[in-house]
């Protein structure tokens, strides 16, 4: 029991180790600096330049959080401070569901439904021409990959701000809204950062669904209705040839180890953070 | 704040309305029972049995892989190293670990039997796929061990029990609804995911024989049919979305229902 749980616990170094010693030989033929910031991705020649490909996970991303924060935050609001019980019981398992749809079939409903609204509807609005397979479809598909988490996160952390907090306010003539703009969106305020930071992380890393709508093309985009070619859509993409090109499959696991360790990062901070509410909790 | 909780319904239904809608026509038996035939991309006749058999083959044995090494572990963690530093920092390590994209598993498993000398096989899929839900299993283990009453675990060993005794014919079966969801929430994420049995399962047209026979998932079956230019070809990507959906969808309720159904017969516990 004891070494399975030791085991677990490492597997997460375990993978960083693998993937920084596969990684690092292509560190010693070129600085850290120059994968990072070079736009020329060019293989075969032995130019590995992440930087479109890293501008392009952050679009993508970012699109999505502006574009599921709000929702989610306010969805989580309504169902911890105004829903009946009978609501809270009916959204619960919708939310769940919601989760529970594999990415490709997010994916494939990018492809059917998001991708035409853009090119039909939301481009020739904005003046732009598109196919659609752009930054704007892989940010909507990943907003609504990321609600379940961040809705159901930031839930817990509303509900758990003490109902003392609440009382106090509304005694002191305060409305229900106020009390909840001013008290417990505060009071709850490390626990939705949390919240979001978990959200993003999910969507930082997502592959499948991403891939399918986001068109592909390595060069950063300008606009949202540009094509974009996020980091784990190239190792997807990749991974069949990249075993016939020298270091090819060395610059991959980098790529891997870089979504890695920024996963890593943000998930470590919001647990760290979710756990000291908890601990003050008790 | 109602306006966005519509959103959240409405993205749900829309999505599942859309898969259906589009899927279900191109929807018919010989999909569901046989193998792809020669030129089956192209548009010819046959099925993806390969992939749904290779998918539940893939799903089954890293559950049941993941499940074999989770147990000891909630286990562990809730009756024996208790508010421990160890626990706590697996606690954490678990919880960074099920962030991680699934992606970057794909990556370290192919990795991995590159350095063992295994090819894409059903086994590489099965370790890899194991690894990625091991994280969501044990925490939701873990969770449902800590709701036991100690009352109950306290009468055991006022019984004269031993600590072994306890957790496994105590703890356990208390704790045998809440498991039995993790397990069934673990094979849906299993085999629902793509990116981590892109380079370790493999794809073949055929049902896997043995463990070291590459395997087709129903994901990537999506995946490889929208990618042809063959509009037949990718009204079958649609349809197998529907059977993957359903799929998940059915276990995600059986799940409830089977939690709701079976902690009637548990002690002290209230849903």
């Amino acid at each position: 029991m004891l070494t399975a749980t030791i085991f677990s616990s490492l597997i997460v170094f375990l993978i960083a180790f693998v993937l920084l010693q596969k990684g690092s030989l292509i560190l010693t033929t070129k600085p850290l600096s120059e994968l990072l910031f070079s736009s020329s991705w060019y293989p075969w020649r032995g130019e590995f330049g992440f930087y479109p490909f890293i501008v392009g996970t952050f679009w993508v991303t970012a699109l999505a959080m502006i574009l599921a924060i709000p929702v989610c935050l306010l969805s989580a609001i309504y169902l911890a401070e105004y829903a009946s019980k009978s609501v809270r019981e009916i959204m619960k398992p919708l939310v769940d569901l919601l989760a529970g749809i594999p990415s490709v079939v997010y994916g494939l409903w990018g492809v059917l439904a998001i991708v035409p609204l853009i090119r039909d509807y939301l481009a020739p609005l904005a003046g732009a021409a598109t196919t659609g397979y752009s930054v704007l479809a892989g940010g909507m598909v990943l907003a609504i990959m990321v609600f379940p988490i961040i809705i159901s996160v930031s839930e817990e952390v509303f509900r758990a701000v003490p109902y003392e907090v609440r009382e106090a306010s509304l005694a002191l003539g305060a409305t229900r809204w106020q009390t909840v703009k001013h008290v417990v969106t505060r009071k709850a305020l490390p626990g939705v950062v949390a919240a979001v930071i978990l959200g993003f992380s999910r969507a930082f890393g997502e592959t499948m669904a991403v891939l399918m709508v986001v068109g592909n093309v390595p060069k950063a985009p300008s606009s949202v209705f540009d094509p974009a070619y996020p980091l784990p859509a190239l190792i997807a993409n990749s991974y069949g040839e990249m075993m016939s090109i020298p270091l090819y499959d060395s610059a991959l696991l980098l790529a891997a180890l870089i979504l890695l360790l920024v996963v890593f990062s943000f998930s470590v901070a919001a647990r760290v953070i979710l756990m000291r509410i908890e601990r003050g909790l008790r | 704040m109602l306006g966005s909780t519509f959103i959240v319904v409405g993205s749900l239904l829309a999505v599942i309305a859309v898969v259906i809608l589009r899927g279900v026509p191109a929807l018919s038996l010989s999909m569901l029972t046989q193998t792809p035939k020669g030129g089956y991309y192209l548009g010819k006749e046959g099925g993806i049995l390969n992939a749904i058999v290779g998918s539940l083959y893939l799903a089954g044995g890293a559950t049941a892989l993941a499940f074999v090494i989770s147990l000891p572990i909630a286990l562990y963690l809730e009756e024996y190293a208790g508010k421990s530093r160890l626990a706590s920092f697996t606690r954490l390590s678990l919880d960074v670990l099920w962030g991680v994209p699934s992606i970057v598993y794909g990556a370290f498993g192919f990795t991995i039997m590159l350095y063992l000398g295994i090819r894409a096989s059903l086994m590489g899929g099965i370790i890899t796929v194991a690894l990625f839900v091991l994280p969501l299993m044990v925490r939701a283990m873990d969770e449902v061990l800590r709701m036991v009453p100690s009352e109950l675990r306290e009468a055991s060993y006022a019984l004269g029990s031993n600590k072994l005794e306890t957790v496994f014919k105590i703890m356990v079966k208390q704790a045998l609804p809440g498991i039995l969801t993790a397990v069934l929430l673990a094979f849906g994420r299993g085999i629902g995911d793509a990116a981590s049995v892109l380079f370790t399962a493999g794809y073949s047209d055929y049902i896997p024989n043995s463990f070291f026979d590459p395997a087709a998932t129903l994901p990537l079956a999506i995946l490889f049919q929208l990618g042809t230019p063959f509009p037949e070809v990718q009204m079958r990507a649609y349809a197998s979305a529907v059977i993957l959906m359903i799929l998940v969808l059915s276990l995600s309720i059986a799940s409830r229902f089977l939690t709701k159904r079976l902690t009637k017969y548990v002690v002290g516990v209230r849903t």
